[in-house]
């Protein structure tokens, strides 16, 4: 019960008027950008990650972290009123949320999905507290082979789990590896791919990339859209929520299903949006009344809201205890503790135990705190979507400009916001999934050190990623996820072959 | 089924006309996506191979680990285009409609004005003028309530950023002229 005393302590960080005034604000803002169409997340993160530089490190993952739970919370309520989802992981929120909304039940439909991504997210912020510290211990005695094993993994386990085309994600994990390249070597200090540029010494700076990919991209795409809306005002009356918590106990069991499933797909790489899909698909499959579900149904919020939240928090969990981050907003977070100077990885939990503790007990008291928020101010919220795109966007790209220049103060850093934008406007037209690019373009130094201390280790013998039980093992998961999807339909052939000819013997 | 309480209605004037001829398909530029990261491929593979891509007796060269990555981002384009050849043009849909890059360039546009303009006049005189002309000209929102946006919304990020949080933006004349 060492986690329980340390979480004390780091309520006690946290429990100052200034942060948690810095906690209101983050969840306003996140509730904001969660709600305006063409952002969400990652895109507000990354946008509002220059107001905390000058913030110290506790402060400002408090602040971010809440920016995050609320842009979660916030996405609900276009999903359920507009039918129009704010994040990928929305989209199964709008199969039972606007039918809802429709029969004039939108004040219980927001309920539910507040509540239950609370519950989502109280279970996994309950699993960090107590597996995060343990993976954390565990992974101190990890040499670097260990380490590289781990991010193989993990990015096989993109490539080989991820829906997109498979040769697609390749381009864009090994782009992003590439570009994490740019620049002075830090193990020779020879100058690398930068061309005599003096701009490109410095290297790509992975946050200029992750604002232009993701904020100036989706204002482009966003704008080629029809932008009219339609939807269904809501206040929520508290005879209304307590009838709904009420009726909580009824469905304990597809929380508890989509949490796991929330928890599960979180901590693996690349399984967020997957997470609220399977949620509402499993919730289906197993009802008494699967036709019933699409028309308007309480549950069909439950299951996709429980598991988005659950995944959506769980993907930090990895990142705190390993520094390999679970999530494309997960990665932002963690290219934000590297400005704040902190390292992330187990050492963390050693060497800043407020920082750490401070961060998982704001996890509660965000969650807790942006329940009462978004239940109590959904009206406002909601008219947010008068103001006319035509205004924001506009703001949406000073915003960006301000973010990407105040990172390093370069201009080169605003045309390369530019051209990232560009680029991820094409990407995300033709397919190219843009989370790969991300974790690459942030792990691609330690992924790279990792990989050439074990080869100076153990002088050049590739041997050494099977040198013992854990490394073997890890290496070998990873390579067997690589080419799951062959290993998946040669051994689902093989099985179905097996059970065509029992059936035909069973039949003579 | 009522539809009776729907209270939120924003409207879209200029919003793309669904039936505008495509520009070019998704297929077109797969390809042209495709062609562009094997040259870069290529670049960046020469380049790495240049700085040393083998073995010397420290371990491996810095160009070692980006020269493989090179190879396999190669080898995925490659493979991205020959599946782009091979795809027929009508199942992969259209990439853009003209009305859609119309909207498009008419945000892009711009946003390039604005970053051009921001190293003369700095960030804040170019931002105020970014919000005031899109709003105005793009959005068709009244002259008063464009430059009333734009001036409150400009003067809060400067209050933010400058004076409360001290991130310092570049700045042009005007700042200048006011001794900021």
């Amino acid at each position: 019960m060492e986690a329980l005393g340390l979480l004390m302590h780091g309520f006690a960080v946290l429990l100052t008027w200034k942060t948690l005034a810095l906690m209101m604000v983050g969840l306003v803002l996140g509730i904001f950008v969660g709600v305006l169409p063409g952002l969400g997340g990652p895109n507000g993160v990354a946008i509002l990650l220059p107001l905390t530089f000058t913030m110290d490190p506790t402060s400002a993952i408090v602040m971010l972290s809440c920016i995050y739970w609320g842009a979660l919370f916030g996405g609900a309520i276009t999903s359920i009123l507009f039918n129009i989802p704010g994040e990928a992981w929305s989209v199964a929120t709008t199969f039972d949320g606007y039918p809802m909304a429709q029969q004039g039940r939108a004040a219980e439909a927001l309920t539910a999905a507040f509540t239950s991504s609370f519950i989502g997210s109280l279970v996994a912020v309950l699993l960090i507290t107590f597996l995060a510290p343990m993976i954390s211990s565990f992974a101190l005695k990890f040499g670097p082979p260990e380490f590289f094993a781990v991010y193989l993994l993990t990015f096989c386990s993109f490539v080989g789990l991820g829906r997109e085309a498979k040769h697609k994600t390749v381009i864009s994990m090994s782009l992003g590896l590439l570009l994490a390249g740019v620049g002075m070597d830090t193990v020779s200090g020879q100058l690398r791919m930068t061309f005599g540029s003096s701009e490109l010494l410095r290297g790509i700076n992975f946050l200029v990339a992750v604002i232009g990919l993701f904020g100036i991209s989706e204002i482009l795409l966003t704008m080629e859209e029809r932008l009219a809306l339609r939807g269904h005002a809501a206040g929520i009356s508290l005879r209304v929520v307590l009838s709904v918590w009420k009726d909580l106990p009824k469905y304990w069991v597809t929380l508890l299903r989509s949490s796991f499933i929330g928890c599960w797909l979180g901590i693996t790489p690349g399984g967020a949006i997957a997470a609220s899909f399977m949620g509402y698909n499993l919730a289906k499959r197993f009802s008494k009344d699967p036709d019933s579900f699409g028309k308007g149904r309480i549950e069909g919020v439950f299951a996709p809201e429980t598991a988005a939240h659950a995944s959506g928090t769980s993907a930090l969990l990895p990142m705190l205890a390993l520094g390999i981050p679970g999530s494309g907003t997960a990665a932002i977070l963690l290219g934000g503790l590297m400005v704040w100077g902190l390292n992330p990885g187990p050492l963390l939990f050693v060497e800043h135990k407020d920082f750490v503790w401070g961060l998982i007990a704001s996890m509660y008291l965000g969650n807790v705190v942006g329940l009462v928020l978004v239940l109590t101010t959904v009206p406002i919220f909601a008219s947010i979507l008068r103001v006319p795109f035509a205004a924001v966007a506009p703001m949406i790209v000073v915003s960006c400009a301000i973010g990407a220049y105040a990172i390093q103060n370069a201009m080169f850093d605003i045309w390369l916001m530019l051209g990232f934008g560009v680029v991820g406007y094409v990407f995300k037209k033709i397919g190219i999934p843009l989370a790969p690019f991300t974790l690459a373009l942030v792990l691609g130094n330690r992924a790279e050190d990792a990989f050439r201390l074990s080869m100076i280790g153990s002088g050049g013998d590739m041997k050494v990623f099977w040198s013992n039980g854990l490394v073997g093992s890890i290496t070998t998961l990873a390579i067997v996820l690589l080419f799951w999807p062959i290993i998946d339909s040669v051994f689902g052939r093989a099985v179905r072959l097996v059970g065509s000819k029992n059936n035909s013997l069973s039949k003579t | 089924m009522s539809n009776t309480d729907i209270e939120i209605v924003v409207d879209d004037p200029t919003a793309p006309e669904a039936d505008s001829p495509a520009v070019t398909s998704t297929r077109v530029v797969e390809i042209v996506v495709s062609l562009l990261l094997l040259a870069l491929a290529l670049t960046l593979g020469w380049d790495n191979w240049r700085t040393g891509a083998a073995w010397d007796s420290t371990g491996p060269q810095a160009g070692y680990f980006p020269f493989y990555l090179s190879v396999i981002l190669g080898g995925a384009s490659l493979y991205g285009l020959v599946t782009a050849f091979l795809s027929r043009s009508e199942a992969t849909g259209t990439f853009v409609t003209q009305a859609q890059l119309r909207r498009v360039l008419a945000v892009f546009v711009p946003t390039l004005l604005f970053c051009l303009a921001m190293q003369f006049l700095g960030l804040y005189v170019a931002s105020f003028l970014l919000i005031a002309a899109f709003m105005r000209m793009v959005g068709k929102i009244a002259l008063w309530k464009s430059l009333l946006t734009a001036f409150v919304f400009t003067a809060v990020m400067f209050v933010t950023f400058d004076i409360a949080f001290d991130v310092i933006m570049p700045k042009g004349p005007l700042e200048a002229a006011l001794g900021r």
